[in-house]
């Protein structure tokens, strides 16, 4: 059997990904799923299982909250939102995470040292 | 969220996940359908995509979990299951470490409360035995106390000292107590001021002795022992006040010990002060111990040194009467040697009990290898299992903590059985341990040893439960599935492991069964000493003390000596009977002095080495069948008459003459002041402390002296020696009573026993030691045995149908009989070799348990070699002919 794709992200990346999006709109597991494949043009392949234990986690640590509610498909949907302190997780996991992209790029790039 | 609303609020946060992940899958597939897709076909795809649902509901729940605890307990559950479904493998399993656990936590409460625990006084670190050692004073390395201390010397030291809180001096004897019922010899502990103030251990009723009851001229006060006043005066608690007759004199009571207070190990029924006469003592009279308690912080150097610094005050401050040089004991080199008291308590008895416990423990490495061996049995037959989960996705650290959780349960339930097996075995232990095995009463089954039992239960269930898990950890999932099919035999490799736990079993059996193979070894060396009694089943011995008080004339007491052994020699079946102030092996204080040879020059204040002096009857020797080596033994009518006559022992007779008939003629004193002595026999020599030690100097004197320095002198306490075919028969010991009795009714019988008993108790401690190795020795076999038992057979199962087409190709019978002896003889000697390696390191631990036997004495090696040879070769040819007898027709009919 096939091993979930773990390797493919680095731990947090994903709980990342999901905050961001739910910084712009509350949505549902589905959705992000969704926005997520759109967004990164299927260049990340996502379990889409691997989408709820992030999300738990996330509950867990209040970062986000849920709701049940109605989807635009007239479905009954959990719909989660960002919550004050998810949106400041959310600004540090990004800028450290910016750092780290930048640092890597460096060492990554050829010719400069 | 905190983890109590946590905890309630978790099955609708269950609910919620799975119908979430429910109508995620929904609106996947009804998205595919509306794509086109067929609805059976939308389902797999999203369900593809979504991967492992229930997985992925698992992570998600796990969130909420306090993950380790929890899986932890469901290892608990699913292991518990396991054992259940085995019922054969549990109980075996749970035996085994049973007994291995029972032994090790029985022996180990023997040593936890004969070694670790402290002595029963407050602050017992402080208590110390006055120990003295005089290297000068030839003759006294044979005194097993060092040099005890004499009344001068106590006063001189608990006055002058600077480092003690109290000091004093005691001696244990016995008294006889009349006027309750029959008259009753009684243990006696006499103590001057001071050692009960060292003991600290206030009294349950009334007072200790003050120092006003250490006046020799004052009235006489005794204190009793708690089991005295239980047993004789109902633990009346307004005894205090009373008289009690000892020694036919009164005593008053002034209170009583607390229960399990003990002198040292010394069981005593009363206490009664010494009352030492300030203005009568000398320098010498060295048969006191002493007993003291350091001032807080003070180290053991610090009050040797002060004692050393007192000494030479107390040459001083005494004489041993005029004329005498005082400063003759500079010669004697006399040294503090100060012991904590534990120490002086448990004497040599800790090495055997290390050697138990080490031996125990081995033991209980076998039987965990035993175990560790079924347990890989079964984790080969649990392989498909095994590899099931972890192809459903459990990580392979899951199972191996599950496999073992599920060898730390069966550790546990072997536990719980060996802690009811160690209580039995503490039992049989008091029962049968040595009877100077030190503390033995206080020994009993504490937190301290269940916590022993409990970490034991752990630790083995980790170390057997460890080698098939890393074993199984090192296997790949995927041929694990392939292989458990039917046609491939068993590779080598898989039985590496069992092989190598074997060979540990048996190495370890090695060792177990050569110490007590040495032991018996020892035990044989002891029985080829001639001891200097013979036939010692049929002595019976007594022991009766005439008090001063009741008959005071020194000639009375001789005259119901010789008429209590006319009376005994005239019981029917009676051979002979003589009594002697103590025989060999009793134990009792012994009486130690120097010997002036006539025919020797000694330089002033020169004091010759110190001989043992024993107080004999005409007839003892010949009683105890200890030979005389030339001339003969004393009559009757020197003892009555009081002649100057003395017999010596041969080894004595060789020092100082050169061979034991030149001795005869000879003369011999005490003192340079008393009278001269006629040595008239020389007497073979005797093994007084024990078949081990060596033999004495003794200088056999009469039971009365005729001694004009002393006119008083008799010796009024003697073991009586009876020689009789009827030897401990009630029977006999009735009408010896009768006999005794019929001289004088106020006479107690002490110490009734045969000599046998005596030399029994002397060899005790090997003995003790012998039976524990040899029970360990043996199950260590039984468990080796079934170890080689498991491995062939486990092989020979395995590979049946090898053999059947071994067979059908044309191999002879007897050609696979051979494969698998060798194969059992192969791990033996392998095993053998090991242990026989290791045993030589280990054996030089228990050299000093050892007599007449070197710890590499190669009969013993080579015999325990090939027994256990022998015993793996019948172990592998039960299986073997199993082997041998298969038919390859249905060997190969599943194929």
């Amino acid at each position: 059997m096939k091993k979930p794709p773990k390797r493919d992200l680095f731990p947090g990346a994903l709980e990342m990904m999901i905050l961001q999006i739910l910084g712009s709109q509350p949505s549902h597991g589905y959705a992000l799923v969704q926005h997520i494949k759109r967004t990164s043009r299927d260049l990340l392949q996502i379990e889409e299982g691997s989408l709820y234990p992030a999300l738990q986690r996330l509950l867990k640590e209040d970062l986000v909250k849920a709701q049940w509610g109605i989807s635009s498909t007239n479905r009954r949907v959990r719909i989660y939102r960002l919550t004050a302190a998810g949106a400041k997780h959310l600004e540090r996991e990004v800028s450290s995470f910016e750092r780290m992209l930048e640092g890597i790029t460096h060492v990554l790039a050829p010719g400069e040292s | 969220m905190n983890w109590l609303t946590q905890l309630f609020s978790r099955p609708r946060i269950y609910g919620e996940l799975s119908e979430e992940i429910r109508e995620h899958l929904d609106e996947k597939t009804e998205e595919l359908v509306a794509g086109g897709m067929s609805r059976e076909e939308a389902r797999y795809a999203a369900r593809r995509a979504f991967g492992n649902v229930s997985l992925a509901e698992e992570n998600a729940r796990d969130v909420w979990r306090w993950v380790w605890i929890e899986s932890f307990f469901a290892d608990v559950r699913y292991g518990l299951r396991m054992l259940r479904r085995n019922p054969a493998f549990t109980a075996v399993g749970a035996l085994t470490i049973a007994i291995g656990i029972g032994a090790n936590t029985a022996v180990f409460s023997v040593v936890n409360s004969v070694l670790l625990q402290p002595l029963n006084y407050p602050k017992s670190q402080e208590l110390v035995a006055l120990h003295q050692i005089a290297p000068g004073a030839a003759g006294l390395a044979d005194f097993r106390n060092g040099l005890l201390l004499s009344p001068s010397m106590y006063f001189t030291y608990a006055e002058q000292n600077r480092v003690f809180q109290a000091l004093g001096v005691w001696i244990s004897n016995t008294a006889n107590v009349t006027g309750l019922a029959e008259p009753e010899q009684v243990r006696t502990i006499e103590v001057s001021d001071g050692a009960l103030q060292a003991f600290a251990v206030p009294p349950a009723v009334g007072r200790w002795f003050s120092q006003e009851d250490q006046n020799p001229h004052g009235s006489e006060r005794v204190i009793l022992s708690y089991g005295y006043w239980q047993r004789r005066y109902g633990a009346d608690r307004a005894i205090v006040g009373r008289n009690v007759l000892v020694d036919s004199r009164p005593r008053e009571i002034v209170g009583v010990m607390p229960q399990g207070f003990r002198f040292l190990d010394a069981e005593f029924d009363l206490i009664v002060p010494l009352a030492f006469d300030r203005g009568k003592l000398i320098l010498a009279g060295f048969g006191y111990h002493g007993v003291a308690r350091l001032k807080p912080g003070v180290a053991i150097a610090e009050a040797n040194a002060d004692m050393a610094r007192i000494l030479p005050i107390w040459m001083d401050s005494w004489s041993n009467g005029p004329g005498s040089n005082p400063h003759i004991y500079e010669t004697w080199k006399i040294t503090p040697t100060i012991r904590p008291l534990k120490q002086e308590v448990l004497g040599n008895v800790g090495e055997a009990l290390w050697v138990v416990m080490g031996t125990i423990g081995l033991v209980m490495m076998i039987a965990c290898a035993n175990v560790a061996n079924l347990l890989l049995v079964r984790v080969e037959s649990r392989q498909q299992e095994l590899a099931v989960r972890a192809a459903l996705g459990a990580a392979w650290v899951r199972i191996v903590r599950g496999l073992l959780v599920e060898s730390m349960l069966l550790g546990l339930m072997g536990g719980a059985l060996g802690v009811g097996l160690a209580y039995a075995g503490v039992r049989f232990l008091v029962a049968t341990g040595p009877a100077n095995l030190p503390r033995l009463s206080e020994i009993s089954i504490d937190a301290r040893m269940l916590g022993f039992a409990l970490f034991l239960s752990l630790l083995s269930g980790l170390l057997f439960g460890l080698i098939p898990a890393l074993k199984y950890a090192g296997q790949r999932t995927t041929l694990a599935l392939r292989s458990t099919g039917r046609t491939i035999s068993a590779s080598r490799e898989r039985h590496r492991a069992r092989n190598l736990l074997v060979v540990g079993q048996m190495a370890m059996a090695v060792v177990l069964l050569v110490s007590a193979g040495l032991m018996i070894r020892t035990f044989e060396a002891f029985r080829t000493i001639d001891p200097g009694f013979t036939d010692p089943q049929h002595l019976q011995l007594m022991r009766i003390s005439i008090p001063e008080s009741l008959v005071a004339e020194p000639e009375r007491v001789t005259r119901i000596q010789n008429e209590i052994a006319d009376k005994l020699q005239a019981i029917p079946g009676v051979k002979s009977v003589g009594f002697v102030s103590q025989m060999p092996m009793e134990g009792f204080d012994s009486d130690w002095d120097a010997i002036y040879a006539q025919d020797k020059t000694y330089s002033p204040g020169e004091i010759p080495p110190l001989r043992l002096y024993k107080h004999v009857s005409p007839g003892l020797l010949q009683t105890a069948g200890t030979r005389i080596i030339a001339g003969r033994e004393l009559t009757w009518t020197e003892v009555y008459g009081r002649r100057p006559v003395v017999m010596v022992s041969e080894n004595l007779a060789r020092e100082m003459w050169g061979t034991p008939s030149a001795a005869i003629g000879k003369r011999l004193r005490e003192l340079p002041n008393t009278p001269w002595y006629e040595v008239i026999g020389v007497v073979q020599d005797v093994h007084e402390n024990g078949v081990q030690e060596k033999a004495p100097e003794i200088v056999y004197w009469s039971s009365r002296l005729g001694d004009s320095h002393d006119p008083g002198y008799v010796w009024r306490t003697m073991t009586f020696a009876i020689r009789s075919d009827r030897a401990a028969t009630e029977a006999l010991l009735n009408e010896v009573r009768q006999g005794v009795w019929s001289v004088n009714s106020n006479l107690p019988l002490a110490s009734v026993r045969t000599m046998q008993e005596v030399y029994d108790k002397s060899v005790a401690r090997t003995s003790f030691t012998l039976v524990m190795l040899g029970i360990a020795g043996a199950m260590a076999m039984a468990l080796g045995m079934i170890g080689i038992y498991g491995v062939i057979s486990y092989t020979v199962s395995q590979r049946r149908r090898e053999i059947g087409i071994r067979l059908a190709l044309g191999a002879q019978r007897g050609d696979v009989l051979q494969m698998f002896l060798r194969q059992g003889a192969k791990t033996a000697l392998v095993g053998v070799a090991i242990g026989i390696a290791a045993t030589l390191a280990l054996t030089q631990l228990m050299r000093s348990l050892l007599f007449g036997v070197s710890t590499q004495d190669p009969l013993t090696f080579a015999s325990v070699a090939a027994l256990l040879i022998s015993v793996a070769l019948l172990a592998s040819y039960i299986p073997a002919r199993r082997a041998m007898l298969v038919d390859p027709a249905v060997a190969l009919r599943y194929e």
